[in-house]
């Protein structure tokens, strides 16, 4: 099968690689790209655990082939921290608020409550709960991952409280 | 400064945020990549198994016929008329279910591997399957196995002699049939396994995502006749287990017999379809239950008829017996009976092999018991909370009537806090005013115990083959002044480094920070037995503290000839030992000094090794949900999930509130939205996520948790576990509160999933019968 060269940027950096066409994205990131912080859960879709940001729209990256990418600028949750290490306020939430356990479909909560926070519209309870519902985890009940991004979006000006049905304690 | 009882930050949380974790998957780099050809007909004979026309250099086929003399998986149980069923780790002649792995496919890339596999000539002649229980229980059923005509793998039977008597007696005899269905564990992270090939030693690292990677290296080594030593198995992150990751599965057996007959790496990376289809099951049992009762509520007698679809094959080390025999051995579950006759049995299927699911059978009789608490509590006429703290056990120590000694518990008082916080006076007035309007809302209560933490007599009772059950812990203090310790259990996003090291830390007076835990390594840890049954913080933790109070006293021992003062006046607090005159060394010079300036010493050694092996304990809790049905959709909605809970002494409470809320999501699961659905010829309906539909955070409602800490003699630490509870208590806790919603329906609720349509087909036949 003809591979295609394709070129996009991942957390700023350029990438040139030389892949399949069926190739999915989340492939790859993980294959060609050499960054496995982006997980693959189901490969069809569904559980969201791949979620990454194409040109800062959160996107399942099990469902676009790499090819779709070319001249895209791609961002994965290996780009949230400082270079030291340091966690991002999102990340430090979920690590507060106890948002993961195996940490297996956190890459794509990350990456989706990155665009949550990012996006114009100040995040509200009932968005919360509707994009977060997005995607699938099995260890915490959500509940730690809601709280998380609950305290993000406080700490970063981004909650409207206004907005807000209920909020646990 | 105590470390038990705070809600520590994890760990394990930063590596996993900053997506630097390491799964099984991140470690393929370099392997061949393995894809298998699965059955898609659940009963047959293979009439011819080629490999494809062409195979592209390097690329690599492997059925039966090429690991010809590897033996057969054969987990044993020697009690319970158990029959050995064997499992062929690549089958030469039959299939037994749909997505049975058949034979193998290495190559150097997934796409080319797949190509490959459908590449490979197979011919199969179907035969009829046995699917359903009802179908395999037939008199003229065709057997699955030989090994077992009439298709019962496993028997037990108990008559306790007064049962018949009672039941003849009884004023009000209650008889339900209740209906699990068949359910997937569904960790996130899917199966894996990477084999590779060492030149220089001639060994083979497996690194797979699995809960018990001792039990999984010798059983490997058995089934391949290879020498245990020579076989390492690394568990890295692993992406969730609930269970499902416990057995010896054929894939890995496969891993490593290409590894090391090839003298290469070979990965395979389960995708989610294999997954959700040849895993592994559990669930799908069916119960008759039948409950006898005083006239003012007194439970005086209890039968179950217990029947577990344990599919084609027997999971290794448990074996099928693992679900039936749970639940004959704990039904009276929290409640004072002493007649108790039961039967259950394990019935084979041409379904995927079952393996134990978080909480196992206890989800499934917790829902049977606390459906016939309610259903008595209204035949005779009495409050259901009534009814419940008649029967509940409320001194201790109890013997059940199956032998087992339940352990100072809470069962009443947790469930006297969970109706004081749910007014239910309150919602009985609200709940009369939503009728009135044609809105059902409903209240349900689940009490339930848990048997949790209970080593290798527990299992010896079972008769399993391999018992499980002890742990051991390794300790040692580096010349730098950290402390390791080697552990046998494997966790797997429960947070076991966090919790381990503040049992560690209170009893050497460190910092937490300064204990690493080194777990899910054959190579660099103590033979042990993994994460399940709710068992690694109570056993390897009650290693972990006697190892560190063996190595306090070789610690106060040394400091004892620096400070030149008796070793028992030497007490260790703030990382320092301190002597009673209040001189001082810090432990980590103390430790420096052991190791380098050993001649000043009676001894130089910092390590110890402790094991723990306990009897066993049990939590509780008591769930209540408060749920609204649209009796127009047939859809549940949760308004409140409530869960007071006693699981002893709490040693990280966000990490044990954590458990408890992903249990109860789970259990939410199990009770409203998961199946896994068969076809009558064994076929699977539900092969992706968005047929099982595992719920989202637009299902699973805020989690409202209640402590009580009954500390429990019965552990080192005085903790019980809590990993598989909040499962337990949900289905029953849901199916009541739906039952008592559409009461004016009459309708009770005896199936779970308690989907859309089933509880529509249930109001259409209730207003049909009006």
């Amino acid at each position: 099968m003809s591979r295609h060269r394709t070129t996009f940027t991942v957390n700023g950096q350029t990438q040139c690689v030389e892949i399949e066409a069926r190739r999915t994205l989340a492939e790859t990131l993980r294959e060609n790209c050499g960054l496995t912080g982006t997980h693959v859960g189901c490969e069809h879709g569904v559980c969201g655990a791949c979620t990454v940001l194409v040109d800062d729209a959160p996107m399942r990256s099990c469902l676009i082939f790499g090819v779709q990418v070319d001249g895209a600028a791609i961002r994965t949750i290996e780009g949230l921290a400082a270079a030291d290490g340091t966690l991002n306020a999102l990340q430090q939430a979920f690590q507060d608020h106890h948002g993961l356990q195996c940490g297996f479909c956190t890459p794509g909560f990350l990456m989706l409550a990155t665009w949550m926070l990012e996006r114009p519209q100040k995040i509200t309870e009932a968005s919360l709960r509707e994009v977060m519902s997005s995607n699938l985890c099995r260890c915490t009940g959500y509940q730690g991952i809601l709280d998380a991004v609950r305290a993000a979006a406080r700490r970063l000006g981004r909650w409207d409280d206004a907005g807000a049905i209920s909020t646990p304690a | 400064m105590n470390w038990v009882g705070r809600s520590l930050r994890r760990f394990e949380d930063p590596a996993l945020l900053r997506g630097e974790g390491r799964f099984t998957a991140d470690t393929t780099s370099g392997a061949l990549v393995v894809r298998f050809l699965r059955s898609p007909i659940a009963n047959g004979r293979i009439v011819s198994l080629r490999p494809p026309a062409e195979m592209p250099p390097g690329a690599v086929f492997v059925s039966a016929t090429e690991m010809a003399g590897t033996a057969t998986i054969k987990p044993m149980l020697h009690r319970f008329a158990y029959r050995a069923v064997e499992q062929p780790v690549l089958p030469g002649d039959r299939v037994h279910f749909v997505g049975q792995a058949i034979a193998a496919i290495a190559a150097a890339t997934a796409e080319l591997a797949e190509d490959l596999v459908e590449a490979i000539e197979v011919e199969y002649e179907v035969e009829p399957a046995v699917v359903g229980l009802d179908a395999a229980l037939l008199p003229d059923a065709a057997p699955v196995h030989g090994a077992a005509p009439g298709n019962v793998a496993v028997e037990g039977v108990l008559r306790s002699p007064d049962c018949e008597t009672v039941f003849a007696a009884a004023p009000h005899v209650v008889e339900l049939a209740i209906l699990s269905r068949r359910q997937n564990a569904t960790p996130m992270e899917a199966r894996a396994g990477c084999a590779q090939y060492d030149r220089a030693t001639g060994r083979i690292r497996l690194t797979a995502s699995v809960q018990m990677p001792h039990m999984l290296r010798t059983g490997i080594a058995e089934l391949l006749g290879m020498a245990e030593s020579d076989l390492q198995v690394v568990a890295p992150d692993v992406g969730g287990g609930f269970g499902q990751k416990m057995a010896l599965f054929p894939e890995y057996a496969v891993l490593v017999w290409l590894a090391r007959r090839h003298r290469g790496a070979f990965a395979w990376i389960e995708d989610r379809n294999e997954n959700l289809i040849a895993s592994a099951h559990s669930r799908d049992q069916r119960h008759v239950l039948r409950g006898a009762f005083d006239a003012d509520g007194t439970l005086l007698g209890l039968e179950a008829e217990i029947l577990a679809n344990v599919g084609a094959f027997s999971a290794y080390p448990t074996t099928c017996g693992v679900e039936p025999l749970m639940a004959f051995a704990e039904y009276p579950g929290p409640y004072k009976v002493q007649a108790y006759s039961a039967r259950a049995r394990g019935v084979l299927t041409h379904t995927c092999p079952m393996a134990p699911y978080r909480g196992v059978s206890r989800p499934v009789i917790t829902f049977g018991l606390e459906r016939l608490m309610d259903q008595a509590a209204k035949a005779i006429g009495i409050d259901p909370v009534a009814i419940r703290r008649r029967n509940l056990v409320d001194s201790f120590p109890y013997q059940t009537a199956t032998g087992l000694t339940l352990d100072d518990a809470s069962y009443v008082e947790t469930l006297d806090d969970a109706v004081a916080l749910l007014d239910i006076p309150a919602f009985r007035a609200r709940q009369a005013a939503a009728r009135t309007e044609g809105r059902f809302i409903g209240l349900g209560l689940a009490v339930f115990n848990e048997r949790t933490g209970y080593g290798t007599p527990a299992f010896a009772a079972r008769g399993m083959g391999i018992v499980p059950g002890y742990e051991v812990v390794d300790i040692a203090m580096t010349p730098g002044g950290e402390i390791e310790l080697r552990i046998g259990a494997s966790p797997h996003g429960q947070g076991l480094r966090t919790t381990l090291a503040q049992i560690v830390a209170d009893r050497l007076g460190v910092s937490p920070d300064v204990i690493r835990v080194i777990h899910g390594d054959t190579d660099r840890t103590p033979y042990g037995w993994g994460s399940f049954a709710s068992r690694a913080t109570v056993i390897s933790g009650g290693a972990c503290r006697t190892a560190a109070d063996k190595l306090a006293v070789r610690l106060r021992a040394a400091a004892a000839t620096v400070l030149q003062a008796k070793a028992e006046e030497i007490t260790l607090r703030d990382g320092q030992a301190v002597a009673a005159s209040g001189s001082s060394v810090a432990l980590a010079a103390l430790a420096k000094q052991v190791h380098q300036r050993s001649d000043l010493f009676d001894d130089f050694n910092l390590a110890e090794t402790a094991a723990y092996d306990p009897g066993g304990t049990f939590s509780n809790a008591c769930h209540a949900a408060i749920v609204e049905v649209d009796a127009e959709t047939g859809l549940v909605r949760i308004e409140r999930y409530l869960v007071v809970e006693d699981a002893g002494r709490i040693i990280n409470p966000l990490i044990a509130d954590g458990q408890v809320r992903g249990g109860v999501a789970q259990g939410i699961a199990n009770a409203l939205f998961e199946e896994i659905v068969y076809a009558e010829d064994g076929n699977i309906l539900t092969g992706t996520l968005a047929d099982y539909t595992p719920p989202t955070c637009a299902e699973i409602p805020t989690i409202e948790i209640h402590h009580r800490e009954t500390i429990s003699p019965a552990t080192l630490t005085g903790a019980k576990g809590l990993g598989e509870g909040g499962s337990i208590g949900a289905p029953a806790a849901i199916a009541n509160a739906i039952s008592d919603a559409l009461a004016p329906f009459g309708i009770e609720i005896t199936e779970i999933p308690a989907t859309p349509p089933r509880i529509r087909a249930l109001i259409r036949a209730a207003e049909a019968a009006r």
